[in-house]
């Protein structure tokens, strides 16, 4: 008996946090399982097996809404890491005011995303907005930012971007903080330039946090819905819907049943993406 | 315990669905409704308060014992207009019955307060009374189950049969009206009309042909305000009576899944009307709200604005001194004679089933739906058309644009929109209806979508026939 409880109390300090996860969190998942497949007012709910999937899968929008979904997702993803990593790497060089240019990138992170949306919804507006009649100063007439169905979808991302990146850069910095000085010593020795200590040093042993960066971006984008939503409504018509936007709206109407069953395809959609992702981006991972 | 008709697992794993789901919902927003009618029955005073001939209240425990404080809990939404118009008949209501307070609530409009009211409806916390819209969103809160029952109310008199139908499930009555009928049509520049010599159109071709003299005169034919997505379905929606004029039956075979938008001739019409206005839109459209939207109408910028009646108090508020210059019409039809008029009917207060204090309840409902009543809503609120209260009637001052509906009524052609004759309007028509007032996608394909959506919506709701 004590030789067990020797050898597992360590485990006990798990258990208040194990309760809240799978009070919050794993239960609610089987249960919108179950959901899913039901006619569901709230009060009252009748099983309806597949009908609510067969039903989602019909959705107009639903073609459209995966393909957004994953442009989304790539193109917001892509440029948190690539952004992420340059200003990642100039906020750890020796520079003068490296503590309040590092406070200035993370400061959109910190700003309610809600807020964002519209604040941006309102600069992007088309006669008034402060975008374009900056541009028309300078003689250019700018695009209709989120009425224009051909960038509306790109002009959200951009939004998105323009937050997550402090979060992004914030990784990287520990990331290549993390770095032990010896390997910049080496390369002194080697007599390496800056360009070489970003392409050999940086670069490959600030993987992990790449990968910890593409992986959050790249789910983080496949669910976004925060931004999209005050800025377009995935408006105007379908043309900036994605699945969260979509399964929002079946929620709007009353269909609870439906809205579940399209967070339980969105559950399974990320993690077919995710996983594999995951997978393949630990196996390429360096140790120090 | 107050869902009798479930199962009992059912109920278990609903309740902790609810709470466990939408407890995060509420976090916000719980309310605490009967907190203080017990304490303060000492100085209660016995002054008989319903005197009212309207009121209704049962009389056999007013006798007994005397009168104790009670508190209900009104639920509105949070516009402007709501607001006051809940402060005024509570304010009117209270003065007479000094032993009822009401305490007055907000929630958000729109769908985010339909789903507030749903939340607050399965988790029993609802407020006493609570004011929300007539017709299928009324039907979708499953009012056998959470709304009182007041057909037999004496006020139900004096109330209209086109509005009793629009609260009206099962053969039962559920609401009492809070305000006047809106109109769905066209509002227009009397200025712009006078400079370009231009006459009220009769029929859609005039209509269209009025558009194209405004066109190309150089200034907007027609008022667009899409970022607002609800806004774009108002051609569509205001063609009703053109639809119930070419097909009398369309609504009831509508629902029954007998009829469709794409194979009605008359109701694909409304999608060709939308069609037809593409190309004479503002060119800010898709960004343009509907607050810049009646300011273009009012300060003349555009021409024409399809909308609802609701904005005349706005305009009266915002711009008084182009109040005058605003005309209305009716959405015409391709039939100069069988032109008429589409209403969008009153919303409703209706009285929570399990509600402590029905009573009270009741007696503010009859209030509320008295010529009285409405005397004290028109005090604040500018009448957007004819009550539905029979003694009712409009204040001298209402602005002539709202006189302009009267023709219609006096001479009974008048249609309730769709929405209030049937339970089912799907939920993606704004958008559909973007499409097409972009030029995105045809009528006809808009229609076939539409009805798609509707099916959708129908077999969520359980209707029968689908």
């Amino acid at each position: 008996m004590t030789k067990v409880w020797k050898r597992t109390y360590t485990y006990y300090f798990l258990l208040p946090a194990a309760i809240i996860y799978l009070i919050i969190f794993i239960l609610p998942t089987f249960m919108s399982f179950f959901f899913s497949m039901t006619r569901w007012t709230l009060q009252d709910w009748s099983y309806i097996g597949f009908d609510n999937f067969k039903t989602f899968f019909q959705e107009s929008s639903l073609n459209i809404g995966f393909q957004n979904t994953f442009v989304y997702a790539a193109v917001t993803c892509a440029f948190k890491v690539v952004f992420g990593l340059l200003l990642g790497v100039f906020l750890t060089s020796k520079i003068r005011t490296k503590n309040y240019l590092r406070s200035v990138v993370f400061f959109p992170t910190l700003v309610s995303t809600i807020a964002v949306g519209i604040a941006f919804s309102t600069l992007m507006h088309p006669t008034e907005g402060l975008i374009n009649t900056t541009l028309a100063f300078f003689g250019i007439s700018g695009p209709d930012w989120l009425g224009d169905t051909r960038i509306a979808l790109l002009s959200v991302a951009f939004v998105d971007i323009w937050k997550g990146i402090g979060f992004a850069t914030v990784i990287y910095i520990a990331g290549i903080m993390s770095i032990p000085e010896e390997y910049y010593e080496a390369l002194q020795i080697d007599g390496g330039n800056s360009w070489h200590k970003f392409w050999n040093i940086i670069l490959p042993l600030s993987r992990s946090a790449t990968n910890s960066v593409i992986i959050l971006a790249f789910i983080g984008g496949l669910r976004s819905f925060d931004i999209l939503w005050p800025m377009t409504r995935g408006g105007p018509g379908f043309a900036t819907d994605v699945i969260a936007s979509i399964i929002y709206k079946q929620y709007q109407a009353g269909f609870y049943g439906l809205a579940t069953a399209g967070n339980v395809i969105l559950f399974l959609f990320v993690s077919v993406l995710a996983f594999p992702l995951s997978h393949y981006l630990n196996r390429r991972e360096v140790n120090l | 315990m107050r869902k009798p008709s479930l199962g009992k697992s059912k109920k278990v794993v609903s309740v902790l669905s609810c709470v466990l789901l939408i407890a995060g919902l509420l976090a916000g927003c719980g309310g605490s409704n009967d907190k203080d009618n017990a304490s303060s029955s000492a100085k209660a005073s016995p002054s008989d308060s319903s005197s009212s001939s309207a009121s209704a209240s049962p009389a056999e425990s007013e006798s007994s014992k005397p009168q104790e404080k009670v508190t209900i809990s009104l639920l509105v939404d949070n516009s402007q207009d709501a607001v006051s118009v809940a402060k005024a008949l509570v304010d009117a209501f209270q003065a007479k019955n000094p032993n009822i307070t009401i305490e007055t609530e907000t929630r958000p409009a729109g769908s985010e307060g339909d789903n507030f009211v749903k939340t607050r409806l399965s988790t029993g916390d609802m407020n006493d009374v609570f004011f929300y819209n007539a017709g299928s969103l009324m039907q979708a809160l499953n009012p056998e189950q959470n709304i009182l029952d007041v057909s037999s109310e004496p006020w139900q008199a004096d109330v209209i049969d086109s509005f009793k139908q629009t609260v009206t499930f099962n053969g039962k009555q559920y609401g009492a009206p809070t305000n006047a009928t809106m109109g769905g049509g066209w509002f227009y520049n009397k200025k712009i009309y006078a400079d370009l010599g231009l006459t009220v159109p009769k029929t859609w071709a005039e209509l269209m042909a009025n558009n194209k003299k405004i066109k190309d005169s150089g200034l907007t034919a027609i008022i667009g305000t899409y970022k607002e997505s609800w806004t774009s379905q108002l051609i569509m929606l205001a063609d009703y009576y053109n639809v119930q004029a070419e097909a009398p039956n369309f609504a009831a075979d509508y629902t029954a899944n007998k009829a469709k938008y794409a194979t009605t001739p008359a109701a694909l019409r409304s999608f060709e009307k939308l069609e037809e206005t593409v190309g004479y839109m503002n060119k800010d459209y898709l960004a343009a709200t509907l607050d810049s939207g009646i300011k273009m109408l009012a300060e003349g910028k555009g021409a024409h604005y399809p909308m609802l009646t609701f904005i005349i108090p706005t305009i009266a508020q915002n711009n008084p001194e182009s109040i005058n210059d605003i005309g209305f019409f009716a959405q015409p039809g391709d039939n100069a004679d069988k032109n008429g008029i589409t209403v969008w009917m009153s919303p409703a207060a209706y009285i929570y089933k399990n509600s402590q204090h029905i009573d009270e309840a009741k007696q503010f409902l009859a209030f509320i739906a008295s010529p009285e009543g409405m005397a004290v809503v028109g005090t604040v609120s500018q009448p957007t058309g004819p009550y539905v209260v029979k003694g009712a009637t409009m204040p001298d001052d209402v602005p002539q644009v709202v006189k302009d509906m009267l023709p219609y009524f006096d001479s009974g052609k008048t249609a309730p929109a769709l929405e209030y004759i049937s339970p089912i309007k799907g939920p993606s028509l704004e958008q559909i209806t973007v499409e097409v007032g972009t030029g995105k996608r045809k009528a006809t394909d808009a229609a076939s979508l539409y009805d798609k959506d509707v099916e959708k919506q129908a077999k969520q709701l359980g209707l029968a026939g689908w």
